[in-house]
């Protein structure tokens, strides 16, 4: 014997079904009085009112039913015996589930059913916890299927095992009752915690703006499932981190005037941890080159004095040739050629980004205002912009190569110094950026009136 | 190829560029700043410059403008320049090539 699976309205077939997994009244076969058998399982029945409303859309399909909803409907009668329950079980089977799933005892089938729907049937204890108008409505559905079922009910077993039942459904109906002040305390957890949520997120993004740096968990997974601006940033902190630690050993090395082999390493070190920051912009310019560019993974006071994504290196040599003394006349006029050097680049690259914002300021504003129609309107609009984009897309490559002036500068200077003089030049480009963060930071905490 | 190489012996910094193309601006500048007058070719005005960016593009580069010859001899793209320039091998290139005097 089947049971015929009837398709309960049609927009609101996936929601009755999910909102109440399991309890969904049957349709009688036409022989299926008395079959066993119940899908209707334990569920809270979350969104009962739709479910009534599709119930009496596709009640009409039932066999006898008819005339019986529309009894119910007027009724207000609430009716507490198991009577009603049990032959409803049986008789009105409206499954989505195949007959496989079904719990085929006749007192078991009871308590499910109790789970859901008989804590709403007895109206003393239960409705006064969750009084509202859904419920009540439940109630009188519950109800009244069950007591129009009972007119085609076979009664003579129910009443064999009344006591037993009795004592069952008031279990039912205490776990159900239970059960939904679990739901509700969950869902106000929720609703509170969504809260925080969001107000945690105000915050974040009002400090960023600020310019305070702020680096996500130090979750791994989701720093690199997160957008490159977000892995950048965490990828920053953690170099960041590594070369405080590396100028430590730095200056703990020439404090306590080490070998020249030891200090050679720890130089070394600390320039490969340089190229190691130019590979992780490379990196993220390609998925982000306006986070880049922007500049908020730095603090505010070294953004403000930012150039093409980075440090000026003609600048950072500037404040390094009075701290390098002595140096050879050799030495002398290498760091001067390199700061000359470095100042022409940045300056050829500059002009070259000034033009890429020419071209592209007469790329967007050449709109002619054409009396045609709008299509050719439009054409022009995307070509416009599809040449825009393409101009756009060099700003990575402009980064690239500022970057590409910043290592080689650093190198150059390397190459240029002996190796106490390298320590002593990154020593003091490593306490120029950390003051100038501390100044941020500073600026950031000051009193504001 | 062989326009390519024939134009880029013509003069002792040769150049080939786009006009669409800033970064070849920014080279040019520097050649400028140096006192370098180099011949610059822009591939997109030319007759037959899309032979000639296939076959700069056959020299190794990602992008085949700025293309930078100096004493007829390939030097390399906006990166390879910079480098250059920054350890000073640069401006020897362009005197040797008596493209510049200083």
């Amino acid at each position: 014997m089947g049971s015929r699976t009837v398709k309960i309205g049609a927009e609101d077939d996936s929601r009755v079904m999910t909102g109440m997994p399991s309890f969904v009244p049957a349709i009688p076969n036409s022989n299926s009085l008395g079959t066993e058998g119940n899908t209707i399982r334990s569920s809270q029945l979350t969104d009962f009112g739709t479910f009534e409303q599709s119930l009496g859309f596709r009640i009409e399909d039932a066999v006898g039913l008819n005339p019986v909803y529309n009894q119910m409907k007027s009724s207000s009668q609430v009716l507490g015996t198991d009577i009603q329950f049990a032959t409803l079980n049986k008789t009105l089977q409206l499954q989505k589930e195949p007959q496989a799933n079904l719990v085929s005892t006749s007192g078991g089938h009871r308590e499910n059913w109790g789970e859901s729907t008989m804590a709403e049937a007895s109206p003393r204890t239960d409705t006064s916890t969750d009084d509202t108008d859904d419920k009540n409505q439940r109630h009188e559905m519950g109800q009244l299927i069950g007591v129009a079922a009972s007119d085609s009910s076979d009664k003579s077993k129910e009443k064999s095992g009344d006591q037993k039942t009795l004592r069952r459904l008031a279990q039912n109906r205490e776990a159900a009752r239970k059960s939904r002040l679990r739901k509700k305390a969950y869902v106000q957890q929720l609703e509170s915690s969504r809260l925080k949520l969001t107000q945690l997120e105000q915050e974040l993004q009002r400090a960023r703006q600020q310019g305070i740096f702020i680096s996500s968990s130090g979750d791994q997974s989701h720093s690199m499932s997160g957008n490159g601006a977000l892995a950048f940033d965490v990828e920053y902190a953690r170099w960041l981190e590594e070369q405080n630690k590396q100028i430590n050993e730095l200056r703990a090395a020439v404090n306590s005037h080490a070998a020249d082999a030891e200090l050679r390493t720890i130089v070394d070190n600390v320039m490969a941890h340089f190229d190691d920051i130019f590979r992780l912009k490379g990196i993220a310019a390609k998925a982000d080159v306006f986070h880049i560019l922007s500049g908020m993974w730095k603090t505010p006071a070294e953004r403000c004095f930012m150039w093409i994504g980075g440090f000026r290196s003609s600048e950072l040599l500037k404040l390094l040739v009075n701290q390098l003394e002595p140096l050879t006349e050799q030495q002398l006029m290498g760091i001067y050629n390199l700061q000359q050097s470095s100042q022409q680049a940045e300056d050829a690259l500059s002009q070259g980004m000034e033009a890429l914002q020419q071209s592209l300021a007469e790329t967007l504003a050449n709109g002619s205002p054409s009396p045609s129609g709008s299509s050719g309107n439009v054409a022009n609009y995307m070509g416009q912009m599809a040449m825009a984009m393409g101009k756009l897309g060099t700003l990575e490559g402009f980064l690239r190569q500022a970057d590409n002036l910043r290592q080689q500068t650093l190198q150059q200077m390397h190459r240029i110094l002996t190796t106490r003089q390298s320590a002593r030049a990154l020593l003091a480009i490593n306490d120029y950026f950390s003051r100038l963060r501390a100044l941020s930071s500073l600026w950031l905490a000051r009193p504001r009136e | 190829m062989d326009r390519v190489k024939d134009l880029a012996s013509k003069k002792a910094a040769v150049i080939f560029t786009k006009s669409s193309c800033c970064m070849c601006h920014s080279i040019k500048q520097l050649f400028y700043e140096l006192g370098a007058s180099p011949a610059i070719h822009e591939l997109d005005q030319v007759s037959n410059g899309k032979e000639m960016e296939y076959a700069l593009r056959g020299l190794g580069c990602n992008s085949s403008v700025p293309a930078v010859f100096i004493g007829g001899k390939y030097v390399g793209s906006a990166k390879d320049i910079i480098s250059l320039h920054v350890d000073g091998s640069l401006k020897q290139m362009l005197i040797d090539a008596k493209a510049i005097w200083f």
